[in-house]
Order: structure tokens, then sequence, then C-alpha cells
């Protein structure tokens, strides 16, 4: 079980993995996420599924390497076994006919938007993507977007490929320019931008969920390590989430208890690479 | 041991009364508190034959009564009493499939302790039975041969066993003895339940559970990790699609109850579960060798009284903090932690301030716990749970400077296998409605015990729980009457 039967690197720093986990990928709807754990002395990490192949029973996953435990999952080859594979975890991405959703995917969280547009398409809703990344090759799964979308909007902070600024930019654009009548907002990236997404959308009182991404450990609601604040009350992103009604979310509160252990983070990675690099000496 | 044997035949009652109770030998406190390895030594032999003797094998053995499972324990400390260790095992076997654990873990002062006869003498102090339990089960594993080879498969049927905590396990070993086909599904990555994330190192150190658990595999009990049953697999697929003809939930009582007052929200503040979670199940107490991280600072308030309230406090004095306190809303007497527990705590020098509540936690600019602000109570009238009510005193407010907060006030039932299964009916607190001399839910074919039917309770209660749910499984897929 949890054998990698694809690791292939889709840009800098970024991995997408095929892992087999036949009883997940039969369940996994838009939205939910796993908890891997690497090796029999790793911690538990989740990570957002990207897609499924319920015949071939295998789950996708994109992975930025950031710390110690996506560097040891980077270098792993294909053949080789997560120790660990739990899922399909939190609650299902909302998903029905809105009408038009605007589905926007920050750097990394593309991934995390994919799926969630696909469903928006599949039931019938006008899904206006917007994705972004810094240049034009960091830019990830440029045409699954599209695929999932009933238009796609690029922007690149340098302005190397489609609008030059940021996803924000476009949303704005669309929604005071363009005068768009859109029905729900969903925002998946770093809490900056979904703070932005959210802070503009409540001027303009358009539903917007956000996906959480705080500190996990089980992610099965027995500790609380991901709560949260959403509308001044607890919430467990794990059980209750990872999607939140982003008008109620304590941003702040956020990105303050993800850097608790940043510190520690460091000198893993930095022992780990420290111990890699006498290895391969 | 002829001699032995001889000499207690001749003992009478007067003699026995005489004998005073033997004391469990611990590591020294200095020592103890640098590492997270057992601290109780246990008995030698000759403690245990002695402390035998005293047990006066009483014509109305209370003690049975008082143990949740009724282990016969006159006879099994009679067999120590003659050297017979094995007999003795074998016996205790007959009821508790759990011995090791529960001879440490179990509040034996408030079940077989409580009601023994020697003990409600004037000037003396019940029998040591889970001392003796834990003698017997580590002799056992130490000397035994293996007992249990693999168990024939009496009957084609299967049996799902949802949760690898103290219930499920204790059904699992029933069910199996019973002759059949078993398969254990544990949401995490290790299976124990709380026994393992929970109870730290030092009072059930984790080989002692991971014997127990590989007594069951050696029988025959298949287990399945990361699976969360309500996400992976439904109780229904189990049911219906995967052939397993029933179904016991032992789930537990694993979500975290928060104080709910301002500033639980700031950094360093954990949930006990978060709190254990990390440094038992997770190893972060070697964070060179281990990849979960912990922090660790000077001051280490733990807010509540129960075993788990002890538990993470002494765990927090090992990190590294070298002010751990325990801050309780009641007094001492109302303390719910086992008293081996307490006093070991005390001897390694935790504090313990008693009558303060917290009432909000103080922040830095980076949103790190810098103080807590509480308030003086005293006790009125008694509570619905008979225990009298802490009340705030007014104007008593103070502030303490502190670097980490753990909240140990209890659990509530978590929500993923009741809320992913219709027809099974729960009470007004989420709980799983389940018949208690039965153990069956509302739903055809799906039986529950332990913490998800109770609420938190104990180690032993949960056991109990999954006997009762085993035998009751047995006649109904014998006789297919609900």
């Amino acid at each position: 079980m949890y054998e990698i039967i694809e690791n292939k690197s889709i840009g800098e720093g970024v991995n997408i993995y095929k892992i087999n986990a036949p009883d997940i990928a039969a369940k996994a709807l838009p939205g939910q996420f796993i908890i891997i754990r690497v090796h029999k002395k790793g911690e538990r990490i989740p990570i957002t599924i990207a897609e499924t192949d319920k015949n071939y029973g295998y789950i996708t996953i994109l992975v930025q390497t950031l710390g110690k435990t996506t560097h040891l999952l980077s270098e792993m080859q294909k053949g080789e076994k997560l120790s660990d594979v739990v899922g399909p975890l939190g609650i299902p991405s909302e998903i029905e006919n809105f009408g038009t959703v605007v589905c926007i995917g920050g750097g990394f969280g593309i991934a995390a938007v994919h799926p969630i547009a696909k469903a928006l398409k599949n039931v019938g809703n006008y899904v206006i993507s917007i994705t972004g990344a810094r240049r034009k090759d960091l830019l990830l799964m440029e045409n699954e977007m599209r695929n999932a979308s009933s238009e796609l909007l690029i922007a690149t902070d340098d302005g190397s490929y489609g609008t030059k600024g940021f996803v924000t930019d476009i949303l704005k654009k669309l929604i005071v320019d363009d005068k768009k009548n859109i029905d729900r907002v969903i925002a998946i990236g770093p809490v900056p931008m979904m703070k932005a997404v959210s802070d503009f959308t409540k001027k303009y009182d358009i539903k917007t969920i956000v996906s959480l991404n705080p500190i996990m450990i089980d992610g099965t609601g027995m500790c609380g390590a991901c709560r949260v604040l959403v509308g001044g009350k607890t919430k467990f992103a794990c059980v209750d989430g990872p999607d939140f009604d982003a008008h109620q979310v304590d941003f702040e509160n956020l990105v303050n208890r993800q850097r608790f252990y940043k510190d520690e983070e460091k000198t893993s990675y930095e022992c780990h690479q420290k111990e890699h690099h006498k290895e391969h000496q | 041991m002829e001699n032995q044997n001889k000499e207690s035949a001749l003992l009478g009652n007067k003699e026995r009364l005489k004998i005073k109770r033997h004391d469990m030998p611990a590591r020294n406190p200095e020592e103890r508190v640098k590492d997270f390895k057992e601290v109780a030594i246990g008995y030698s032999i000759e403690n245990a034959i002695e402390e035998a003797k005293r047990c006066i094998d009483c014509k109305v053995p209370y003690c049975i009564q008082g143990c949740p499972v009724s282990i016969d324990i006159p006879a099994f400390i009679k067999l120590i009493e003659k050297g017979d260790f094995l007999g003795a095992a074998r016996k205790i076997r007959e009821k508790s499939s759990l011995p090791a654990i529960c001879g440490r873990v179990c509040p034996q002062e408030d079940q077989c302790e409580k009601v023994c006869t020697i003990g409600k003498r004037k000037d003396s102090t019940s029998v040591a039975i889970g001392y003796l339990e834990r003698f017997v089960a580590d002799y056992e594993a130490e000397h035994g041969k293996k007992i249990n080879s693999k168990n024939k498969n009496l009957y084609d049927k299967k049996i799902a066993i949802v949760g690898a905590g103290p219930s499920g396990l204790a059904t699992a070993g029933e069910l199996r003895q019973k002759g059949y086909q078993v398969s254990i599904f544990e949401a995490l990555h290790e299976v124990g339940g709380v026994l393992i994330y929970g109870v730290p190192e030092f009072r059930l150190p984790k080989s002692i559970l991971l014997r127990e658990v590989q007594i069951l595999q050696d029988m025959g009990v298949e287990i399945f990790t990361n699976v969360v049953i309500g996400k992976t697999i439904t109780v229904d697929e189990l049911l219906n699609e995967k052939g397993f003809s029933a179904v016991f939930i032992g789930t537990g009582a694993g979500t975290p109850k928060f104080l709910n007052i301002p500033g639980e929200e700031l950094n360093g503040i954990y949930s006990a579960n978060e709190f254990l979670t990390r440094i038992n199940l997770m190893r972060a107490y070697n964070m060179n060798e281990y990849d979960t991280p912990m922090k660790c600072g000077k001051t280490l308030v733990v807010f509540g009284a129960g075993n788990t309230a002890m538990d993470a406090v002494r765990t927090g004095l090992r990190l590294g903090y070298s002010d751990a306190r325990i801050f309780y809303r009641r007094s001492r007497n109302e303390m719910t932690a086992r008293i081996d527990e307490i006093h070991h705590a005390e001897e390694e020098g935790i504090k313990f301030e008693f009558l303060i509540n917290p009432v909000r936690f103080i922040g830095d600019e980076k949103q790190n716990i810098k103080q807590v602000e509480c308030q003086r109570m005293e006790l009125g009238e008694p509570d619905e749970s008979g225990r009298r009510r802490p009340i705030p005193i007014k104007g008593s407010e103070f502030v303490t400077d502190i670097d980490a907060a753990v909240i140990a006030i209890g659990t509530n039932v978590n929500p993923i296998v009741p809320s992913s299964t219709p027809g099974m009916n729960l009470n007004k607190w989420g709980y799983i409605i389940a018949d208690e001399k039965t153990g069956k839910t509302t739903k055809k074919g799906v039986f529950a015990g332990g913490d998800i039917v109770t609420g938190a309770a104990t180690v032993i209660l949960a056991m109990g729980a999954g006997k009762i749910a085993a035998e009751s499984i047995d006649e109904y897929l014998k006789t297919s009457i609900w």
C-alpha cells in the first residue's frame, strides 16, 4: 500500500505524485485532504487531494518542497512506499449550481482549487478561474485549469504571462469594471491572497469560501492543533473544514499559529540538509 | 516453593492482618524526571508473595464486584501465594485480556481496592490488587510460553472493530477466542488509542502495549491502521459491501474540550490531547531523531486534575519545563487522577494550586502566550456530579507569567462515526445510545462500547463494555435475533 507510482517535478520545487491508495481514491471528493507520514520517524503532514483515479486506485497530490518532510518526499523514487497515508479527511467542498462562480488559485493553491472548479463546472456553473504565479515558469496546471473552467484568467507578478499583477487585480476588474454578476468566490492559496480576496468581496457582499491550511497532527478532530477562529468561535479545520466562510475567518490568528514552529522547522531542515550533504560526499 | 506453600496454608487471618501493605518500588524522583522510562519498578517475587498473603480470601469477595470485568481476584492472589504465577496469569486472562495495562492504569482505589475487606478495617489498607495483577502479567511476559498460537476460525463470520483503544482491543480478543474472524480498523498509524497517544511511556511503556497487541495478532486478529471509519470506509459499507456480519464501535471520546475564554487561540496553548500526542505518539521529546516539533520554556500550567492533567504536567517536566504546575478549580479532595499518579507528581516537584480558574490568556505582540489571568474560587453546594461546585470569589483576580498552557478539562465525542452512520441513535451530547447489558445500538448489527457510549471514563470500564458486547455479538451471530 501507499506505493509511489509517479514522482515528477513540474516546476521549481513542486512535484506531482501519484500514490496507490484505492480506498481513498474511491471516496475522495473535491476539497478533501490526506495526512501522510513519509517514514517511520516522520511527522504527519496534511496535503490536499488534487485528483483521483478510481479505476486504477491512485490519488494525485502536488507538494511544494518547503522543509525536511517535503524534501524527503521529493527524493522518493517510483516504487518506494510511504509509511502512512490516511484519508480522505475534512468536509468536501459545497458543490451546487450557484450560477457564476469565480475560482481563484494562488501559487500552490491551484492544485486544491482545481478539483473544486471541475466539479462546479460539471454541475452547471459558469466557472471563471483565476490563477496566478510569480513568473510564467512557476504557473501550475494551466491546461488542467483551462479544461476545468468556462474561462481561465492568468496573472503573473512580473507580467511574464497573462495579466501583470495579482489574482486579486483580475478579480477587482471582473467585479468593478466588468460588473460581472458573481454568485460565489472560492479562493485557495497563501493566506495574504485569501485575506485580500476576502476583504474585497466583503465590500460587495459576495459569498466567499476559503480553504484553510493550519498546522495539523492527526487530522481527525482529536487534538485541536488546527483550530481556527471563525465568527469568533473555535473550529477545527480538519473536521469542521477545511472550507470556511472567508468573511468570518480570523486570518491574522491563522498566520500567527502557522508560524509557531518556524525555528524548529528551520533547524530540522538544516540538520537534514547537512546530514544529506555528508551522505552524498 | 513447597515450604512456602505449607507455611501459607498455616497462616491464620490474624497473622495475615498483621502484614503491612507493600509499597510499589519506584525509581527515585531526581533520576526519573530526566527521562521517559517507567517510574514504577514493579514487585519482586518476594514482594508479591508477601503482599498476596494479606488477602484473607473472604467468603463474599467484594473485590470481584468492584472489578468491571469481574476478575476472580482472590483466586489469582492465592495462586501467587502458592508461587504459581503462570497459573495466576491464566486465572486473570479468563476475564481480562490486558492485565499488564490494567494493573498499571486502572484507578484501583475506586474499583477493586475500594471495596476490599481488609481496607475497610481500621488501621489497615487494601490488598494491592493492581500491583499484584501487574506483577503476574509482567512475570508471564518474561517466563510464560507463548500461550496463544493462532486460534482456529470456528465460524466464517467476520466482525469489524472500529477503533483500537481498550474497548476495541478487548472486544477483538474475546471474539477471536470464540473463533470469529476479527478485523480492527484504526484511524491513527499506531494502535492502542489513548494508551499510545495519551498515557505516557513513564506510566505505561509502549513495549508493554505492543506486547499485548502482538498477542492479539498472534491469535489471528487482523489490524488495519490509517483507516478512518466514516471517511475511508463507512459503517454501512462494512456491513453491506465488505462482508462484515457485525460491527463494534469503540472510537472513544477523543475531541478535546477547550475553556472557551479569551486568548485561547494564542500560540503555546495546547489541548492535552495535542500536547500528549506530539510527545507520546510522535515522540517529539526526541526531536533529533523524530520529525514532529515541540516547544519548551520555563513555566507550564496544566488546567485540570484528572489523569490526563497529571500525564501532561509530568510530561512537561520531563520535556524540560523547570516549573510545571497544576491549576485546578476545585480542591484536592475532588481531584479525579489516580492516587499513585498524584503522589508521583508531587514527588517529582509538580506544584498544585487549588481553587483557581482561568479567565483569560494574555499574549505578546507575536500572539504567543505570555500570561494567564485567573480568579480564586470557593466551594459551594454539591453539583450534579456530587462534587461541591466551585464559585468565583469576586475581586480575587491575579495574573501569572507562563510560557505554555495545557487544557486538560475533559473531552467530547468525536462526530466522525456517529454523523456518518444513519440509523444509529445518539444522545443529546452526541454519544451513541447502546444497551448497557448487550452493547446493542439502535442500528441492526452495530454494537458500541467504551467512551463513545459513556463519555470519558476508564480503560477497564471500556474493556468491560467490550467484553459484554463480545458476548452479545456472539449470541446475535448465532441466533440472528436482534
